[in-house]
């Protein structure tokens, strides 16, 4: 369960002055559920998304995961989610089975069970042919794949994606959605951002329209469409979003 | 902190460094080819250039002293310098270095020496220039030799004795027992060289693991875990302090070893022609047990505030253009520590490294301060202390680790 409640970020920035990364951003989402935040470059969704991981400080509002405040016990947060980015890259001298493993451990688990896990987790997502091989000799799909088996070998029960299929073929990003799928399966709570929007169509129960830091419309696609009066997400985004910029 | 957590960190840092080919190559292979080079290379050149500067005859010029023809036959007969017949321009010829020297007998010398009179011989040399020094040493001996001579005769002529021109001798004899003699000889450099080393072993793992980390994009990653902050820094700058020790006593001990081997080599040679003795001379052990504790506060220090400048660094090539400088600052301060005649007093017990030079120095020439030792612990404890304390406060600032 994630419940954001006006979620702040202001950059402080000596040129520009301060930069509203994210602007009073509420949302809620349930556990089975999967939250699409849609948003052009620079909308505040990777902010957004790092301020629920807590790897940065909300300089206003709050919000609460899995029961802990972000702002008073992050580690705690830390420990009931997954976070994937583009960002969020693999120990290129490790190989994948010592990346999961390492990532166990940080996370309390036993040798044992990391071991038990790992297997499970290879099997899930196809990792045998190269669980022990180093990280810097992967492809794209590959390094996906372990940093997928990184960030649930604690079997979190939130799982934020932040844009997870950026840079992949389609046969690989068909696999990506298919396994948040598989995450809404298991009951987990999914906040998933990207600015593809075939991907929110097929994927979310609910969308949140951000732009500029803020907000701007929230509903699943059917309230979307009849709030909007149209039918393509393409055509709803824009209309949410102020109209084509020209 | 959370003890479990620091080592799962630091074990993980461990493993990743060992299979880098970079840190294998600038920490351990370089350090072991660098030292013994430096040993075996500075030590034979050294030898050789002195013992042929000894072992080479050097041509001399005289000017005048026709009227001295006794002087000049003497010289020509010594075996010391051989006269070559004067041209105009001998200054030129000192200056092209095709002769050594040129003496320059005055007129009327040996008829002076006869009527008791006095005068000067000159002697024109390159000066700071080693074989040029060797034959104006040898022509003054030469003179010096004749000298006496003369005030033999002149006293015999009176009749007095021989010790009226010298009442009493003079003489310098060393009563510092051997170690500290050592102690000295080497004591400055030894320190000069553990600075170093340990700076260098902390440079590379300290940037790779944050600006290195964070220009991989892995630091986020890294970061998602729930491990808080404070043992991820305690983890990674153990490492960071693992390698410079390691670094240091590698090199250390690769430096000991050639420079034993290379003396046994060389020393017994080069003492024959004059040259100091290579081989480490003996140092108190408890000295080296003293500087080895010394060095602990240290290294901390360089591997906190080499790691701290890093982070700030979102590239190896930023952090590198960072920490590059401040090698200068940790130089400085050990070359003033070599220099003779700087003694520790209590200022210079709180300036960081400085105290460490200069205490090393008189711990391993069994020289033991104990108020100084525990000021300067002391202080650089507090200083290292500090460092950490700054570099756990900047991994927690967002702007510092997730610079835009
Ligand atoms: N560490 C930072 N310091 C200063 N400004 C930042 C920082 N991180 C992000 N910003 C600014 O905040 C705004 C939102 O950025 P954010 O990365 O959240 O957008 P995004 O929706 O993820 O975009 P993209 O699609 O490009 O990933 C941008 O204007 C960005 O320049
Ligand atoms: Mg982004």
């Amino acid at each position: 369960m994630i419940d954001a409640r006006a979620l702040t970020k202001t950059f402080p920035d000596k040129k520009r002055g301060p930069i509203h990364a994210v602007d009073r951003v509420s949302f809620h989402v349930n556990s089975g559920e999967i939250y699409g935040l849609l948003g052009a470059n620079g909308a505040g969704k990777t902010t957004t998304l790092r301020l629920l991981a807590t790897l940065l400080r909300p300089t206003g509002g709050t919000a609460v995961v899995s029961g802990f405040d972000i702002g008073t016990e992050p580690e705690k947060v830390r420990a009931q989610v997954g976070f994937l980015a583009a960002s969020t890259a693999l120990y290129g001298r490790l190989t994948a089975r010592e990346m999961i493993a390492y990532f166990g451990r940080l996370n309390g688990l036993e040798d044992a069970e990391i071991a038990v896990r790992t297997g499970r987790l290879a099997d899930e997502l196809d990792m045998h042919a190269f669980l022990d091989r180093r990280c810097d000799t992967f492809s794209t799909g590959m390094k996906q794949k372990t940093s997928i088996a990184r960030t649930l070998i604690h079997d979190p029960a939130v799982m934020i994606f932040d844009e997870p299929t950026l840079g992949l073929d389609v046969m690989t990003a068909r696999a990506i959605v298919r396994f948040v799928h598989e995450c809404k399966a298991r009951r987990k709570t999914v906040v998933y951002s990207t600015h593809v929007m075939s991907e929110v169509e097929k994927l979310c129960d609910r969308i949140g329209i951000i732009h500029g830091g803020k907000l701007l419309a929230e509903g699943t696609l059917p309230e979307l469409r009849a709030r909007y009066g149209e039918q393509d997400l393409e055509e709803i985004f824009v209309r949410a979003v102020g109209g084509d910029p020209l | 902190m959370n003890f479990s957590h620091i080592r799962t960190v630091y074990l993980k840092e461990l493993k990743d460094l060992l299979r880098d080919k970079r840190t294998i190559r600038s920490m351990i292979i370089i350090p072991m080819l660098v030292m013994p080079a430096l040993a075996f290379g500075v030590g034979s050149i050294a030898k050789n250039v002195y013992s042929k500067a000894r072992a080479e005859i050097p041509s001399v010029m005289i000017l005048g002293g026709e009227d001295s023809p006794a002087v000049l036959a003497e010289l020509r007969r010594s075996k010391k310098f051989r006269v070559v017949p004067t041209v105009a321009d001998w200054k030129h010829s000192i200056s092209e270095k095709k002769i050594r020297a040129a003496v320059q007998v005055p007129e009327g010398f040996a008829a002076g020496l006869a009527a008791g009179t006095t005068g000067t011989v000159v002697i024109h040399y390159y000066e700071g220039e080693l074989k040029s020094g060797f034959a104006a040493a040898e022509l003054e001996a030469f003179f010096r030799g004749l000298r006496e001579r003369t005030v033999q005769a002149r006293l015999a002529e009176h009749n007095l004795p021989a010790t009226l021109m010298r009442p009493f001798e003079t003489k310098r004899e060393n009563a510092a027992p051997p170690d500290r003699v050592g102690g000295n000889a080497l004591g400055g450099i030894i320190p000069y060289f553990i600075i170093i080393l340990c700076f260098t072993g902390a440079m590379y793992p300290a940037m790779d693991l944050t600006a290195g980390e964070k220009e991989r994009g892995t630091m986020e990653t890294l970061l998602c875990s729930p491990v808080a902050r404070v043992n991820i820094v305690l983890g990674k700058f153990c490492m960071v302090l693992t390698s410079a020790l390691a670094s240091m006593t590698l090199s250390l001990l690769t430096m000991t070893a050639s420079f034993a081997i290379g003396g046994a080599l060389w020393g017994g040679g080069g003492k024959e022609a004059g040259v100091s003795r290579l081989n480490l001379p003996p140092i108190d052990p408890a000295g080296i047990l003293g500087v080895l504790a010394m060095v602990l506060p240290v290294a901390v220090l360089f591997s906190a505030v080499i790691f701290t400048v890093s982070l700030f660094a979102k590239s190896f090539k930023e952090a590198q253009s960072y920490v590059g400088p401040m090698m200068v600052v940790v130089i400085m301060p050990a070359v003033v520590g070599m220099l003779p005649g700087i003694d520790l007093n209590v200022r210079l017990a709180l300036v960081p490294i400085l105290n460490l030079s200069l205490v090393c120095r008189e711990m391993l020439s069994g020289v033991w301060h104990w108020q100084y030792i525990a000021i300067i612990f002391g202080s650089t404890c507090l200083y290292a202390g500090l460092a950490l304390a700054w570099a756990v406060k900047m991994f927690n600032r967002e702007d510092v680790i997730f610079r835009a």
